[in-house]
């Protein structure tokens, strides 16, 4: 029997991207609540009942929704006055999309799995996301605070890297729940089969080297490294990922502090003409265009394979989930690499992976019981239980090194919970936090991100299709992918290289500016009304 | 003074429409993704090209240009000015990708509406189909019969059929497993591949059937047939051991993979 991710996840990642794009057009008006932001009551009062709920992402991983359904029971046992009604979505695209939808009828959940990217756009709402900052360092329901009932881990056991991509406009409005980055998937045996030498810090030019070498074919038409009629050496998952981390290894303009775009630059262009040159043998693609790598892979039909670290359960010959048919699955040695560098002495890599969020409610006793909640979520049992589920690392070093999960990674290749592709990309992320990055994080970052991905696409599609890829086709390139995006009518908006988001533009737009104008004056003349009435009704009197 | 105030209530709730309406270059946050999503592409045009032969379309290679004239079968989705359908001529079947399409467009491309499309042959995990294709809109009717494929299950004979309307007769269910925390179970059919969806969420529905030989397994794709369907009931009530005969389009996912429009009981020949 064959199981299968099947097409709708190919399906479900084309609307995804719509959605991203074309929900955001709600933000402008989304602004329902007038909440103020309240201080952290003194107490949590725990003689009444709270109700909250969890929004969370679980696709088809039954085990992840298991360790949601368990954080929740074992809270509740904590704090039996707090209910959590749990909703699974199976994708962040939905959660985004919801939470949008719900920002305008003021029925947001109270505590949301989401991304920095999604949380600017929540932030166009007034006091819509609870900035963390005093629940973070607050001395008795903070993070390690005095009157929380779980081992709550302090700030200072947070990775200080991942809590600060939380950071937007100056204040933490999340908290990081897990954390990945992509990793090179190898195939060891055939790289070694066609007389190379896996070196110790894996370049770019080294895979397009091994790749182009990898086209040889036989006299029976197959190619000579795996024998089959199918091989396509080198093939990269997200090209959105792709094109923004070779951006970032050669230092060259992405997007800056402001918002602004600055893809569009000749660097990029040599980029992408040095990728042309590369696709004309083939031996590249991509997964919009061929299907997941790991399948390729898992066939023997890939040779390196990239893919987030949180996908390593999928990957390998003797992988937890297969994609493929058993006759399908060619054996061979796996070995996991940080993605190809230019510069091997710098390496530079994406961090990735879910935060929290807090909703604004008008009771703060819910924001704090929602608090409470997303703090347990950080607490090792969680953590590791989630981690443990892929290719993911604990975001809190109390987890990172508790005895429990150093022997869990100390046991790799034991059995299938110990997948040792699965611990290897765990390890590879755990070896170089210091070297990942994030991009900066504004209202549009989104389609900048989808944007930089396209250019890949197109290319790569161009090439196949013997379509001239010069000077006039890469301006072509950037003037419809522009256009497609809207990229050409960003205006300065927010966000530095930390990832910190703003408003960089801090005067109101014109619309609001006649509304306050407009509404101020209303008020002067109803005030003016009523004393003039006031000074008549007076006079009357007397 | 009253006339004058409700005159200044009216301005004002015309300024708050004014100040929500996402505007272009008002320096608003909202300026930069409000109009993100892609804008209304190309999609019915005047194709020149004749069109080939549905052996040409088959013998043309992966990436190259392709014209062909094909009748819609079914519609998969739409969604965002693309969409996706099953369609066939009396030579094949052709499984057309994402194609720029407007809403209106796709209200008209009901079944047996006859179409000529351009695109680009492509192939993702073993499915043929046309990417990035602009069409017309013919005059002419066809709806294909299914054709059964019951006796090709397991020969490379049934590759040549992708995408056909075809039907199966027969055949039995067998079980198929998951995993519930950690305890394998079974059922005739699963939510998700693994068991991980549910009826509310519209999920694919995957069940496992036998030939006496070999065991496959069809999917009812949501998109084509949603939960409301009859088809998704029908599978929802099946039972292991049940024989059924069923319909559907030959799909295609790193190997057969039928997507499933009609499940009866086996009728007795």
């Amino acid at each position: 029997m064959k199981i299968a991710r099947l097409r709708t996840y190919r399906r479900a990642f084309a609307i995804l991207l719509a959605i991203t794009a074309s929900l955001t057009a709600f933000a402008a008006c989304h602004g329902k609540s007038n909440r103020t932001q309240s201080a952290v009551p003194e107490t949590f009062d725990e003689s009444k009942n709270y109700s909250i709920t969890f929004w969370a992402k679980s696709d088809t991983n039954k085990t992840q929704t298991e360790i949601y359904e368990k954080a929740v029971k074992d809270f509740e046992t904590l704090y039996p006055n707090v209910k959590v009604t749990l909703r699974i979505f199976t994708d962040y695209g939905r959660i985004y999309n919801d939470v949008i939808t719900n920002i305008s009828t003021d029925t947001t959940p109270n505590v949301c799995i989401t991304y920095p990217d999604h949380i600017a756009t929540y932030l166009t709402g007034n006091n819509v996301v609870v900035p963390l900052d005093d629940y973070i360092s607050n001395e008795k329901y903070g993070l390690g605070g005095s009157s929380v009932k779980f081992d709550s881990p302090a700030k200072s056991e947070v990775m200080e890297k991942f809590l600060d991509e939380c950071v937007l406009d100056g204040k933490y409005y999340g908290v990081p729940f897990m954390r990945s980055t992509e990793a090179c998937y190898i195939n060891k045996t055939y790289v070694e089969k066609l007389g190379y030498e896996l070196p110790e810090k894996l370049t770019w030019d080294f895979v397009w080297e091994v790749s182009e070498a990898a086209m040889q074919k036989g006299d029976d038409g197959n190619y000579l490294v795996n024998g089959q009629n199918v091989l396509i050496p080198f093939m990269y998952k997200s090209t959105d990922n792709m094109m923004i981390q070779m951006l970032r290894q050669k230092n060259i303009g992405y997007s800056d502090a402001d918002g602004n775009v600055l893809i569009f630059n000749d660097d990029t262009m040599s980029l992408l003409f040095d990728l042309a040159n590369h696709c004309k043998t083939k031996c590249f693609s991509t997964f919009k265009i061929d299907s997941y790598p790991g399948n390729y892979f898992n066939a023997g039909q890939c040779i390196f394979a990239v893919d987030s670290t949180a996908g390593a359960t999928w990957i390998g010959t003797k992988a937890n989930h297969m994609d493929i048919s058993a006759d399908q699955v060619v054996d061979f040695e796996t070995v996991v690499y940080p993605i190809p560098q230019f510069d091997v002495d710098e390496p530079k890599m994406i961090s990735q992976g879910p935060s929290l969020c807090i909703f604004n409610k008008s009771d703060p006793q819910v924001v704090l019981a929602s608090w409470l909640f997303c703090q347990f979520l950080l607490t090792n049992e969680v953590q590791m239980a989630y981690a443990e589920t892929e290719g993911y690392v604990p975001v809190t070093k109390k987890a990172q090194e508790s005895p429990l999960y150093v022997d869990y990674l100390a046991r790799s290749g034991e059995d299938a919970e110990h997948y040792q592709v699965k611990i290897d990309a765990t390890k590879l992320l755990l070896d170089n936090v210091d070297n990942t990055f994030i991009t900066p994080v504004f209202n549009g970052s989104a389609s900048l991100r989808d944007a930089a991905g396209q250019l890949i696409e197109n290319v790569v599609k161009s090439v196949r299709r013997k379509e001239t890829v010069d000077e006039a086709y890469m301006k072509k390139l950037y003037s419809d992918v522009r256009s497609l995006y809207r990229l050409d009518q960003k205006t300065a908006i927010s966000g530095n290289d930390q990832g910190q988001v703003g408003n960089g533009d801090k005067t109101l737009p014109a619309g609001s500016i006649a509304l306050l104008i407009t509404l101020a004056v209303a008020w002067l003349g109803i005030a003016t009304y009523f004393i003039i009435t006031f000074i008549k009704n007076k006079k009357h009197a007397k | 003074m009253k006339k004058l105030l409700s005159l200044l209530l009216v301005l004002s709730l015309f300024a708050a429409c004014a100040a929500c309406k996402p505007g272009k270059n008002d320096g608003g946050k909202d300026s930069a993704e409000t109009e993100t999503s892609a804008s209304v592409p190309e999609t019915s045009v005047n194709v020149p090209e004749a069109a080939m032969s549905y052996a040409e379309y088959v013998a043309a290679e992966l990436d190259s240009q392709v014209v062909v004239e094909t009748y819609v079968q079914a519609k998969q989705s739409w969604w965002d000015n693309k969409a996706t359908f099953y369609t066939q001529n009396e030579d094949g079947a052709i499984f057309i990708y994402n194609m720029p399409c407007t809403e209106e467009d796709y209200a008209k491309l009901t079944p047996g509406t006859k179409i000529k499309v351009k695109g680009y042959k492509s192939a993702w995990a073993g499915e043929v189909e046309i990417i990035d294709a602009v069409y017309d809109i013919l005059e002419g009717h066809f709806i294909a019969q299914p054709l059964d494929v019951t006796a090709l299950l397991g020969t490379d004979e049934l590759e040549a059929h992708q995408n056909q309307f075809v039907s199966f007769k027969g055949l039995t269910v067998v079980a198929s497993t998951y995993t519930d925390n950690d305890v394998q179970k079974t059922a005739p059919f699963l939510y998700n591949w693994n068991g991980s969806g549910s009826h509310d969420a519209n999920s694919d529905l995957y069940f496992n059937v036998s030939d006496g030989e070999n065991t496959y397994t069809f999917t009812v794709e949501s998109y084509l047939c949603d939960k409301n369907s009859e088809v998704y009931a029908a599978v929802e009530a099946l039972d292991i051991g049940d024989v059924i005969d069923m319909e559907g389009f030959l799909y295609w996912y790193n190997g057969v993979n039928p997507h499933i429009t009609k499940v009866t009981p086996a009728t007795i020949e």
